[in-house]
């Protein structure tokens, strides 16, 4: 899922200072699960922004409403009658969700109360990894299921790089050498020789947005 | 002749070849670079000029080659596929190539983070592997990456890279040489090697494999300056393995006298390397020691360096 982490309180003071009445809109969806903008995190936000705000002299009012999923045009639209009586929106979702609610509202300032950090694997409670980079070509096939792109600090395709400390990556010794947890892997399934040749380079196709629109829509939304 | 560079002729030759290291200045005056080529002219046969090694921002490795060609040293340019996409690598090695420049070195490169800008964004379009082969298809097929139109002229470039028999997985280590090889590397420089038992167990390896018939192989030497530096580098530098004895040597040398037991460390280090089977020469990086090049080569008795044959 997507991970986010909430932003500095003093950046997200900054970014709605001069508008009085504000709507933090929570995330039911990724980022509620990595407790970072669902409901608690929407009431605990407001809290401490209304303190925040009285402490300077400048009180705001500010409510909070969250919805399903913030990525989704639908959900959004159980904003719509509420939005008019506010000078500008806070979102707690991803980067998609904060997009999809400034364009369905236009003419309303929208700001992130996060970062989107990345997309991860819950490890633990409140322990989240970074897992994807999203190259739309997945590598995972030859590399035991370990990602290259991700994992490695230099997102190298034949490694690993001669910068393998005691297993661990050459950047910080608490990030195992993703090459080395790879060859382990492998050697372990008998499957050495998926990194015996040598892998070419990428045709990175995430340069550009990508939009996905499924064979059986085409008719729908491709004229 | 793949190249028609003095290093590919004098290997060719059969020549135990020195190659050694020139840090570019990080800032613009070419003096620096002067005085530095000064000083290993006649000691090396070809010098390695480092591309912003350690992610500092340094003169670049291009033009500080050419400086050096100008200097009347040969150039080793190293390119690292940390800071240029595939696009930049390309138009680098054909400009280089132009201005005179006939080895490079293929090499991944240290992490931005190490350096003065821990906060910029890493390039790692193609690896060093793909960058060999890159090369290797300018050179021999006159075309550039996933293009079949020839380009205009014609690339000599003598392609090395980077081997590190010091890091895990030590049994993988032949096997990447090897696909560097079929990526089509002439000529390796290894990591700097003070564990000589591992090296020769990599070493004998390399030459189960062939590989060392289908390369020549630069063994790296980095002199010990001090017990300091010895210690330093056996705890912090990743890819590099210390032994204690040399350590102990080290950190136990007289004081004042301690240089003195790295230059003989270094020394007893090459008589070693010159016996083992495939080893065609060493790679001695003084970092910021240039000075003493001279030295060691002389007390090493690699001096004279032979002329390069016709």
């Amino acid at each position: 899922m997507v991970i986010a982490t909430l932003k500095d309180l003093a950046e997200i003071k900054d970014s709605i200072a001069g508008y009085k009445r504000i709507l933090n809109v929570g995330c039911a969806g990724c980022t509620a699960v990595c407790l970072a903008g669902g409901q608690k995190e929407v009431d605990s936000l407001n809290l401490q922004l209304a303190g925040l705000f009285k402490e300077s002299g400048s009180p705001i009012q500010i409510e909070g409403y969250t919805v399903e999923r913030q990525c989704e045009m639908e959900f959004n639209a159980e904003l719509d009658p509420m939005v008019e009586r506010f000078d500008a929106l806070l979102s707690m979702a991803c980067g998609a969700g904060v997009q999809f609610v400034a364009e369905r509202f236009p003419k309303k300032p929208v700001f992130p109360a996060l970062n989107t950090t990345f997309i991860g694997s819950n490890r633990d409670v409140g322990w989240f990894e970074e897992m994807c980079r999203f190259c739309r070509d997945c590598q995972l096939a030859y590399t035991g299921g370990i990602c290259p792109v991700t994992k490695c600090a230099k997102s190298i395709f034949n490694g690993p790089c001669g910068g393998t400390n005691k297993g661990k990556c050459e950047v910080d010794p608490n990030i195992p050498c993703a090459w080395n947890a790879i060859y382990e892997r492998l050697k372990g399934q008998n499957r050495l020789d998926n990194i015996m040749k040598i892998r070419t380079h990428m045709k990175w196709q995430n340069q550009i947005q990508g939009t996905v629109i499924l064979d059986a829509y085409k008719d729908r939304y491709v004229k | 002749m793949k190249s028609e560079s003095d290093l590919e002729k004098l290997l060719n030759a059969g020549k135990f070849v020195v190659t050694g290291e020139l840090g570019p200045p990080q800032g613009n005056d070419p003096e620096v670079v002067k005085k530095k080529a000064e000083m290993l002219k006649g000691n090396v046969d070809a010098v390695n000029i480092t591309d912003n090694q350690t992610s500092v921002v340094r003169m670049s490795s291009i033009a500080t080659a050419a400086l050096v060609v100008q200097f009347g040293l040969e150039p080793v340019m190293q390119m690292v596929c940390r800071d240029r996409n595939r696009i930049a690598m390309q138009s680098d090695i054909i400009g280089a190539n132009a201005l005179g420049i006939r080895n490079m070195l293929c090499l991944s490169g240290d992490h931005q983070t190490f350096g003065n800008q821990p906060y910029c964004k890493n390039v790692y379009d193609i690896d060093s592997i793909q960058l060999i082969y890159t090369v290797k298809r300018m050179r021999d097929e006159n075309k550039i990456l996933d293009v079949d139109k020839e380009m205009g002229g014609s690339i000599r470039m003598f392609i090395g890279a980077a081997a590190n028999p010091f890091a895990e997985p030590f049994e993988f280590r032949p096997y990447r040489l090897k696909k560097k090889v079929e990526a089509g590397v002439d000529f390796i420089q290894t990591q700097c090697i003070y564990d000589m038992k591992i090296f020769k167990e990599w070493m004998k390896k390399v030459r189960d494999l062939g590989l060392h018939e289908r390369c020549h192989i630069l063994a790296g030497i980095t002199p010990l300056k001090s017990g300091g530096m010895t210690r330093y580098m056996a705890a912090n530098v990743s890819g590099i393995i210390i032994p204690d004895e040399i350590i102990n040597r080290m950190t136990s040398a007289p004081k004042g006298k301690a240089a003195e037991e790295g230059i003989k460390i270094c020394c007893e280090q090459i008589a070693e390397i010159r016996e083992i089977e495939g080893v065609h020469g060493i790679h001695l990086m003084a970092i910021e020691w240039e000075h003493m090049v001279g030295e060691i080569v002389s007390q090493a008795k690699l001096l004279p360096r032979p002329p390069v044959p016709l």
